[in-house]
């Protein structure tokens, strides 16, 4: 595989990136619904920023590459710390592709048809699900994916580990990885239930600037000429962006919400009317993963304010015949509640 | 070399050949025949000599795609066996696909995916026969294809005597190759084709991106070591133009360039030697160095000419921004793999089928004795599996899903009675809508008047474009009711037997037809041809419902619902939300 395009070398795109980012910090959101038109970066975007992560340490000989310090043990790890002393490896941040139309077998993980035929042992298959194990799993066309694949990855993304209970397997394997799936909502349209599970959504448009569009040719054909170059150009940005989440994973588990501000976040809820509890939750993380990135001494208002369209966008109940973009309904309440 | 002389295909042709994997692909629309048999040969033959070529099936398996085990050889060995995909074998050279129209959206995914840059440098010839009401390629796919361009009318002798065109390009494209990589960076060509693409509505940022590469490849095989603006046009024609999505509004650019605004009307035919005319004299006028606005314009202008005439006129439909439906064809003609279980079937393993390992198991017993027999006597040796399974043994499991239901509404939009009628309509559409929304069902909207019928709405889930689609419903004029029928026949006819749904017919007419299947007025003979459209929807088995909307019932509406073996419902006063209950005991 090649060289990808750097992270930093995007152009535009801010709410994307920012949103991204604070996936990465904090994987606990519950991934990133990316909706807009084709040829807007948003895979350029994931497989970029997943290049620049610096590679983990996994264990060696781990079907699904844990983490060698991670606490809960999968069968593999447990079953290689019996025998003695483990090694570990060096992997990139993986990037999965979920195709449309792949089969339930093949994200979940399946019994091993050609040993439990020719050998007939019963060996668990992963799937796409324990490939992107700690890394970013990539869903183009999102909408457009059948309703009970979408049910089972929000689960898991949810959940972070993957239980296959059928065909006399019973297995539950870690599945964490920042789910990020795209769609264009003209071409159909997710179910409300599931719409709610994604953590963030971002709406990308693409350039309307000229000066941005030939910006954005410009730049990709200096790649293409030269990725090793063009990459080594764009180096220092993306080793600060890499940074900037090292330093926010680590600074995430110090900064504390204030009861205050959990109200106002809950206030905002109830202006807006969305449903349930996770609108609220995933307003306190991004807001404290935002404040991470930035650096910030504590979470204030202002963070909040600024991830606040994202982390509801998606969850407002509405009429299907209604026209309002959630966008406006959710600045007019902030406007209104935070002046 | 000249490149202007040659037929747009061809031009192409050459394009992908000097840089394939750049350029991502080529789409050929247009039936097949001797014309295209022999673009392919001669692109074949520019390209380097052992450059891999692959016809790529469209029935190909996940396992055959990408790689896999080779489950019956794996079988009979008792070892994996593994079999190299046909992406891999493809790689760094040209994939052809046949039947293009066809594809469904897996398998576009997969090939949209195998195209990103740098994944496996393969390129596609998607050919593309659909006609023009079919639903084109899927969009996730067309978007990494360049060129779209339509396949030359070929010669008929060589089409007779079948010998493929002696020579092959008419350029030597290696020095083109070797240029290639030189050609420096241009921003006024950058900007002009940005701006030319931001003209024709075209949002996403590929394609100026495509054109660029096109525009510097077309310098290659010109031998300039800078891209000019004849390059430029050429690519745009080649990359934007049949991309268009609306027209462009130059602000008085025909005075400016004499030269190709002459030439710009001319061509209204989509007859592809035509524009090849055309573009042999747009190349000269511009030597100096024009201003990126003239650029732009002098680029819109040469663009504006090479849009097929009926493309916008089937953008000004209902097809809104995607077409019909785009990229969700296919998603049932799958095998069901999830939903209520069926009994177990024999059959082969395919993607998308699971095992029944407990059905497998228990066909294959019985002749555990028998099998290991007949290897005794064959000489083979004990078998290297306890197990003796074959082919045959195999059991899939099946799944029953509910069907995909869409319900159709054609409405007669004609005369005096349009305007109520119509405002019932869409209000029973929109309640539909909702409903849909909850059961993920899919609504269509036909629309008759005047001469003929026109869709208005393609089966669609997304509100957005049918909210769109119904504020823009025109009424008056005759009566087709003939049109009607058989346009509604038609797409019910493959809503049910291309993607594997299930359709509802809803009519809302007061039957009055007074314009023949051909487009003459005369009651009598519209009448007839309604009812012979009739009985084809009711051999077609669609179900339906015709909902009477002239004030006392009509014994013609009955006949005719009769004849299409439809739900009659007279409904005089038809309010919208009477409609819908109607609809939606009918559903």
């Amino acid at each position: 595989m090649s060289t990808p395009y750097p992270f930093s070398a995007i152009v535009g795109q801010d709410e994307m990136k920012r949103a991204i980012l604070i996936a990465a910090v904090e994987p606990a959101i519950g991934g990133l619904l990316v909706l807009g038109d084709r040829g807007t970066g948003k895979s350029t975007a994931v497989r970029g920023l997943a290049a620049l992560l610096p590679k983990m340490r996994a264990v060696h000989g781990c079907r699904y590459h844990c983490d060698p310090a991670a606490a809960a043990h999968c069968e593999d790890c447990t079953r290689l710390k019996a025998g003695g002393r483990i090694k570990t490896e060096a992997r990139p941040v993986p990037v999965v592709d979920l195709p449309l139309g792949a089969s339930e077998d093949r994200v979940l993980g399946a019994l091993d048809l050609e040993r439990a035929l020719s050998q007939g042992i019963k060996v668990f298959e992963p799937g796409l699900l324990a490939r992107a194990h700690r890394g970013f799993l990539y869903i183009d066309e999102v909408n457009l994916l059948e309703d009970h694949l979408v049910d089972l990855l929000i689960d898991v993304a949810a959940s972070g580990e993957n239980v296959i209970e059928r065909e006399g397997l019973s297995v539950r394997h870690p599945a964490r990885f920042v789910l990020v799936g795209s769609g264009n909502p003209e071409e159909g349209e997710l179910r409300p239930q599931l719409l709610d599970r994604f953590g963030l959504s971002v709406e990308v448009k693409t350039p309307t600037e000229i000066a941005q569009r030939v910006e954005v040719v410009r730049r990709r054909d200096a790649f293409e000429r030269d990725p090793a170059g063009f990459s080594a150009q764009w180096a220092p940005a993306d080793a600060k962006v890499r940074r900037q989440i090292l330093q926010a994973r680590g600074r995430l588990a110090e900064l504390a919400v204030g009861d205050a501000l959990l109200h106002r976040a809950a206030e905002l809820c109830v202006a807006v009317g969305s449903d349930g509890l996770r609108g609220e939750l995933t307003l306190m993380r991004a807001a404290r993963a935002l404040a991470a990135l930035d650096g910030a001494p504590d979470v204030t208002l202002s963070h909040l304010r600024r991830i606040a369209v994202p982390a509801l966008r998606h969850r407002l109940r509405r009429n299907p015949l209604d026209d309002t973009a959630s966008g406006e309904r959710i600045e007019r309440a902030v406007a209104e509640l935070w002046t | 070399m000249d490149l202007s002389t040659l037929d747009p295909a061809l031009q192409a042709a050459c394009l992908l050949a000097v840089d394939p994997h750049g350029l991502g692909g080529l789409c050929l629309r247009g039936a097949a025949g001797p014309g295209r048999d022999g673009l392919l040969v001669r692109l074949r033959q520019a390209l380097p000599p052992d450059t891999p070529w692959r016809r790529l099936p469209l029935q190909i398996d996940d396992e055959r795609l990408l790689g896999g085990l080779d489950l019956g050889l794996s079988l009979a060995a008792g070892r994996p066996v593994a079999q190299a995909g046909l992406l891999a074998e493809a790689a760094g050279g040209v994939l052809v696909l046949p039947m293009a129209e066809r594809v469904d959206a897996g398998l576009a995914a997969r090939l949209a995916a195998a195209l990103e840059p740098g994944a496996s440098n393969l390129c596609v010839v998607a050919l593309d026969e659909g006609q023009a009401d079919e639903a084109p390629l899927p969009a996730s796919l067309l978007e990494r294809l360049a060129l779209i361009a339509s396949p030359p009318a070929g010669d008929l002798r060589a089409g007779l005597t079948g010998s493929s065109p002696a020579s092959g390009l008419p350029l030597d494209l290696a020095d083109a190759r070797r240029r290639l990589p030189a050609i420096p960076y241009d921003d006024a060509t950058v900007q002009a084709l940005c701006g030319t693409a931001a003209a024709l509505g075209l949002t996403s940022m590929r394609p100026p991106w495509q054109a660029w590469r096109a525009a510097c490849a077309a310098a290659a095989i010109a031998g300039r070591d800078a891209v000019t603006q004849g390059d430029a046009e050429l690519a745009a024609r080649l990359v934007l133009a049949p991309r268009a999505r609306t027209l462009p509004q130059a602000p008085a650019e025909p005075a400016a360039e004499p030269a190709p605004a002459s030439e710009a009307p001319a061509p209204p035919e989509p007859d592809p030697p035509e524009p090849a005319a055309a573009e042999a004299a747009s190349p000269e006028p511009d030597d100096g160095e024009p201003p990126a606005q003239d650029l732009q314009a002098q680029m819109i202008a040469a663009t504006q000419a090479a849009i097929p005439a009926g493309l916008l006129d089937s953008l000004a439909g209902a097809s809104g921004t995607a077409g019909a439906g785009r990229g969700r064809r296919g998603a049932a003609g799958q095998p069901a793999h999830s939903g209520r279980p069926l009994a177990s079937r024999r059959g082969p393993l395919r993607t998308g089928s699971r095992l029944d390992l407990l059905a497998t198991l228990r066909a294959a017993i019985p002749w555990q004795r028998l099998r290991g027999c007949e290897r005794d006597q064959q000489g083979l040796g004990p078998a290297p599996t306890r197990l003796l399974l074959r082919r045959d043994d195999f059991h899939v499991k099946r799944y029953r899903r509910p069907e995909e239901a869409t319900t159709v509404f054609v409405v007669d939009a004609s005369g005096s009675q349009a305007l109520n009628r119509l405002a019932e309509a869409k209000g029973a559409v929109e309640l539909l809508l909702a409903d849909c929304y909850v059961r993920r069902d899919r609504v269509a909207l036909i629309a008759f008047r005047g001469s003929g019928a026109e869709t208005l709405l393609a089966p669609t889930r997304s509100l957005v474009r049918a909210r769109r689609s119904l504020s823009g419903l025109p009424g008056g004029g005759g009566t087709p009711l003939a049109a009607g029928i058989e346009a509604a026949w038609l797409l019910g006819r493959s809503l049910q037997s291309a993607q594997g749904g299930r359709a509802q017919l809803v009519f809302l007419t007061d039957a009055r037809a007074n314009i023949a299947r051909d487009g003459s007025p005369g009651r009598p003979q519209a009448m007839q041809d309604a009812l012979a459209a009739a009985q084809r929807l009711r051999a077609a088995g669609l179900a339906s419902v015709l909902i009477d909307t002239s004030p006392r019932p009509q014994p013609a509406a009955m006949a005719l619902a009769q004849a299409m073996a439809a739900r009659y419902v007279p409904l005089p006063q038809g309010q919208a939300a009477e409609v819908y209950a109607a609809v939606s005991a009918a559903v």
